[in-house]
């Protein structure tokens, strides 16, 4: 068994202005496809198989680097293509609506605090939102590290993932990682967060 | 004591079509300064208001550290690239490159390798050890070999920013580039 790069639910241009074509293209393709590739390469010189993607995550530091890294930016991308859409942005509404609310004072707050774990993660990496034990969470990791690992600082379920390295943005917004920031939440797939949340 | 943007001292088009004119835009004019400026913003008040870089890069930690070392790592970086690059070592370097890597060409794809090995944001470094011997090293994010006492003579920028709006993915690709541009007559000097 091996793992498959996922076709995206909409085009490469969808997320325009936001978000251009030419930047998920390439992400997608390349960035994506090489950790999905280089993956099931690392799996299949460790004998591993049979195995989901949050298994393997989740008891990675019995693997090598080639695996944490690469399972992780398969497992990553994967959800970040998935939490967001064309038809995406505005306020969270159902469960996730009331606990975001609820945990954080507000959708204003939620965002300040999501837009600085995100603008502060020095070098590479990803912010998070995270339901653990019930509760929700903020924080990043580096690199592609994620909070199913059990070598991660910051664990949890990851409901919201926001990609922060340069190769993320950089084609669009070159060094203002704020402003990517900023445009990520006109894009989040709200219903899709929902349905982690209660999943 | 506040830090300055040292001056390039090529022209910002003058590393075509290795290094484009966008790239060292963005990388000396917003990265290389924001990092200065931030340094410059933080270090007041504290005990490194008047340290200088090395010791910044030696004692401090956090935001301080990452900011101070990036300054020091552009200004290693960009003032060894050149349009008249020197292209291969002579002498005394020639001769320690030979020694510890078999051949220049030997250096030149173990370097290579390093870079294009070193997940994530980084530098790749060659530097003289306590015995003065040669050594590759990587380092993530903002790491600065000074700190566990090496000499470095050389650095490689891996950071996305140093080649994205050029290279996009290909990492490799820049490696390439990086030694069509890289002035053997400056690091021959530091050696």
């Amino acid at each position: 068994m091996s793992f498959k790069l996922p076709d995206l639910k909409y085009d490469y241009n969808a997320l325009e202005p936001y978000i251009d074509a030419q930047t998920m293209e390439i992400h997608h393709t390349k960035h994506h496809g090489g950790y999905t590739t280089k993956l099931n390469a690392a799996l299949e010189a460790e004998n591993v198989s049979g195995k989901s993607i949050e298994e393997i995550l989740g008891s990675v530091s019995k693997y090598n680097m080639g695996i944490r890294n690469n399972g992780g930016g398969y497992f990553n991308h994967n959800l970040f293509w998935e939490i967001m859409s064309p038809n995406g942005g505005g306020n969270p509404t159902g469960d996730i609506g009331n606990a975001i609310a609820e945990t954080f004072g507000s959708y204003d707050k939620f965002k300040d605090e999501f837009a600085n774990a995100a603008a502060t993660r020095f070098g590479s990496g990803w912010a998070w939102l995270v339901k653990e034990n019930g509760k929700l969470k903020i924080g990043s990791t580096p690199n592609q590290d994620n909070p199913l690992m059990d070598v991660s600082d910051f664990k949890g379920q990851p409901l919201l993932g926001l990609d922060v390295w340069e190769h993320a943005y950089y084609l669009k917004y070159q060094n203002r990682r704020p402003e990517y920031i900023d445009a990520f939440f006109n894009v989040i797939n709200w219903d899709k967060v929902n349905e982690l949340f209660k999943g | 004591m506040s830090f300055e943007l040292p001056k390039l001292p090529y022209a910002h088009n003058a590393l075509e079509p290795y290094i484009s004119e966008k790239t060292i835009e963005f990388h000396y004019g917003k990265h290389h300064k924001a990092y200065v400026d931030k340094v410059n913003g933080m270090i007041q008040g504290t005990e490194f208001e008047n340290a200088d870089l090395e010791t910044i890069i030696k004692k401090s930690d956090g935001g301080i550290f990452n900011n101070g070392a990036q300054v020091w790592n552009h200004t290693f970086y960009f003032e060894a690239l050149s349009p008249d690059a020197k292209k291969a070592p002579e002498g005394n370097l020639a001769a320690a490159i030979n020694e510890t890597f078999g051949s220049f060409e030997q250096f030149k794809t173990d370097f290579a390798n390093a870079g294009a090995g070193l997940f994530g944001s980084g530098w790749v470094w060659l530097v003289k050890n306590k015995d003065g011997k040669l050594e590759i090293l990587q380092g993530a994010n903002a790491e600065n070999p000074i700190r566990d006492d090496y000499t470095p003579i050389m650095t490689m920028d891996v950071w996305e920013h140093a080649y994205y709006l050029d290279t996009q993915n290909a990492r490799p690709k820049y490696i390439e580039n990086f030694f069509e541009v890289l002035d053997w007559s400056v690091v021959e000097k530091r050696f």
